[in-house]
């Protein structure tokens, strides 16, 4: 297969995933039996005390449906949406923060989640790697089976529980960190990127944590199998070192499926943003997304909902691309 | 794509240990299956599975029920966790809470195997086209976030759904990586020398998938069931932790969501916070350590015949 098809296949494929993905979340709550501008406006009318008119209920209908993209039958709305959403990545104001448009929110929020997520994940999947390739190396010693353990433990604990317990551990039975952190916004100070970063400490150590254990079980299995090709045997029976096998014949080829983990989870960043952003009332878009969700702000949502999308699937075509440019066993199919 | 789901998914990387000379020689009767890990994780599964199911038929009341005791009791003889600001006996709370929690799993990973098997069999073994399409699918499913789509309809069905609709959507949203890792091994095994002898002698593709191929894969489907499994129960839990699921049922997830909206941190109510955290992590480890026992087991089984 030439190179060109096999780019302009991928490509094809990257697109219609967006396609795909974007029609579902359009199609998704058109197809629930509840309808979000009913939703507010019964809140609205709560809040009112039932003294709405029903003329000011249809007027205040008509100017929702209208703002939120629900005129029309359902052919119309999703030709405009998907027109909004693909040529100006508009997504419409916010319900909650009105007339705040929704780009604007996300991309406020964009940077807090980047810094702490990105950051993470590189540490979990460094120490991981680390950690996972000494277990692998040594499997047949009883000291790796430790390190090993450590994965065992670390990796079957849902993100929540770690998080709870981290907090229980590190802000309330040893104060070290804050129990509700505060984050300063506006103008940047030395003083106030020290405070940002003190108080990422504790959801960025939660972060690594949870990453950590997956790196050090597929590193470690990875390693298993690579010291025991034959060509590794070569070296020793050449007589290198035990280190020079282990990072320069080793590492180096158990690296490559680790680094298509790398990037899968660099596209995930969105996923894990929401539960660590949450208990920790980080400010980033996982924390929108939860105001938005219990605020039942849709249009909030389907903006971080594509933006996530669209991480995961150029995540995925990246590697796909660059894939067979890193691993040349790849090339010759 | 070469992103292959052996590489995405940590437990199946797991498999496949070099064959150790010690496994083979207990290779009789179905010792082979047991090692140390598949002992210790059944072991959990089983004194929990157990416990949870048998345990309720001797709770005094429906722990769900708020306000059956007074608030706030210490550990003691009668409430062994002690009662939460609710009301509700944290023990019995919690026993239901491990049992539903289990049956939701094994309802959903039994959704999800059915049609994961179904689809990846049938696009792995048929080809062409069909495959391409099919495959379009799944790599769209799987590239959809499932956390913030959860969230949405949370969002939208949040108090009118029932619990079982919950695990009807994680089933619909989690089909596609099972299907991805049959489809897999059905690529290989069309290649292989007994599927080619059975199509020969005239067997039909139903025959073929039902008789040949199936049987060879079953141990993998078995381990792939247990890790969906975990992945139902600790979706729904985290969606409970946000109070997006049915919150009122008992599960591992709604309590730590009654006890972390009660403060029950601050109000130094440990067994309420403590007591599902240290569930939880029991049971996933159960359900871990039997899982990658399996794939132990069944890989050095491999390794023998």
């Amino acid at each position: 297969m030439g190179v060109l098809r096999y780019v302009a296949k991928r490509l094809g494929l990257y697109f219609a995933v967006l396609f795909i993905g974007l029609t579902i979340t359009f199609m998704l709550p058109r197809l629930m039996p509840i309808n979000p501008v009913d939703g507010y406006i019964g809140q609205l009318q709560s809040r009112a005390n039932g003294t709405l008119t029903s003329d000011a209920i249809a007027e205040l209908r008509a100017n929702l449906e209208e703002l939120y993209g629900l005129n029309g039958d359902l052919f119309t709305q999703y030709v405009s949406y998907m027109k909004r959403v693909v040529f100006s990545l508009d997504f419409g104001p916010s319900f909650t923060y009105y007339p705040q448009p929704v780009s604007a929110m996300i991309l406020n929020a964009l940077p807090w989640t980047l810094g702490l997520l990105l950051t993470a994940t590189l540490i979990a999947w460094t120490l991981g790697n680390m950690v996972g390739l000494v277990a692998g190396y040594f499997h047949k010693k009883k000291a790796a089976s430790v390190l090993e353990f450590l994965g065992i433990l670390l990796y079957p604990i849902p993100y929540y529980i770690l998080a709870v317990t981290v907090l229980l551990l590190l802000a309330y039975i040893f104060p070290i960190f804050p129990l509700s952190p505060t984050f300063p916004v506006g103008q940047m100070t030395p003083e106030k990127i020290g405070m940002i970063f003190y108080n990422s400490l504790l959801p960025g150590i939660t972060l690594v944590l949870a990453g950590f254990g997956w790196n050090i079980l597929s590193m470690k299995a990875l390693a298993v199998a690579t010291s025991e090709e034959p060509y590794v045997t070569y070296a020793r029976l050449k007589g290198t070192s035990n280190w020079t096998r282990m990072t320069r014949y080793v590492f180096r080829n158990a690296l490559l499926p680790q680094v298509t983990a790398l990037a899968l989870s660099l596209g995930m960043v969105f996923n894990g943003a929401l539960l660590t952003e949450m208990i920790f009332s980080y400010p980033g878009i996982g924390l929108i997304m939860r105001t938005a969700a219990t605020g039942g702000d849709y249009n909030v949502l389907y903006g971080a909902i594509t933006l996530s999308i669209v991480a995961v699937a150029t995540a995925g075509l990246v590697i796909d691309l660059i894939y067979p440019l890193l691993d040349p066993r790849i090339r010759t199919k | 794509m070469t992103v292959d789901s052996n590489q995405v998914d940590p437990v199946a990387i797991v498999t496949a240990p070099p064959v150790s000379a010690k496994s083979a020689r207990k290779g009789r009767g179905l010792l082979w299956l047991l090692n140390g890990r598949l002992a210790v994780g059944l072991t959990i599964l089983l004194v929990m599975g157990l416990g949870s199911f048998i345990l309720p038929m001797f709770a005094p009341a429906d722990p769900s029920i708020q306000a059956t005791y007074m608030r706030n009791l210490p550990m003691s003889g009668v409430h062994w966790l002690g009662t939460n600001s609710l009301g509700q006996d944290i023990f019995w709370f919690l026993v239901v809470a491990v049992r539903n929690s289990l049956m939701l799993g094994i309802l959903v990973a039994v959704g999800v195997t059915i049609v994961a098997t179904i689809v990846g069999l049938s696009a792995g073994y048929i080809g062409g086209a069909f495959e391409r399409c099919v495959m379009l699918i799944v790599d769209t499913f799987i590239t959809i976030p499932l956390l913030p789509i959860l969230i949405i309809l949370g969002a939208l069905i949040r108090g009118n759904t029932s619990f079982f609709t919950v695990g009807l959507i994680i089933i619909i949203f989690g089909w596609a990586w099972d299907a991805r890792t049959v489809r897999a091994m059905a690529l290989s095994l069309r290649e292989r020398e007994f599927i080619n002898m059975a199509r020969f002698s005239g067997a039909n593709t139903v025959q073929v998938l039902a008789r040949e191929v199936f049987p060879y894969v079953s141990a993998y489907i078995l381990v792939g069931f247990i890790n969906t499994v975990l992945f139902a129960i600790n979706t729904e839990a985290t969606l409970a932790v946000i109070g997006l699921s049915k919150v009122e049922v008992p599960t591992l997830g709604s309590i730590i969501f009654w006890a972390l909206s009660y403060n029950a941190l601050f109000t130094g109510q440990y067994p309420w916070i403590v007591a599902p955290i240290v569930a939880t992590v029991t049971l996933f480890l159960g359900l871990f350590l039997t899982s990658t026992g399996f794939n132990q087991a069944f890989a050095s089984k491999r390794g023998v015949s």
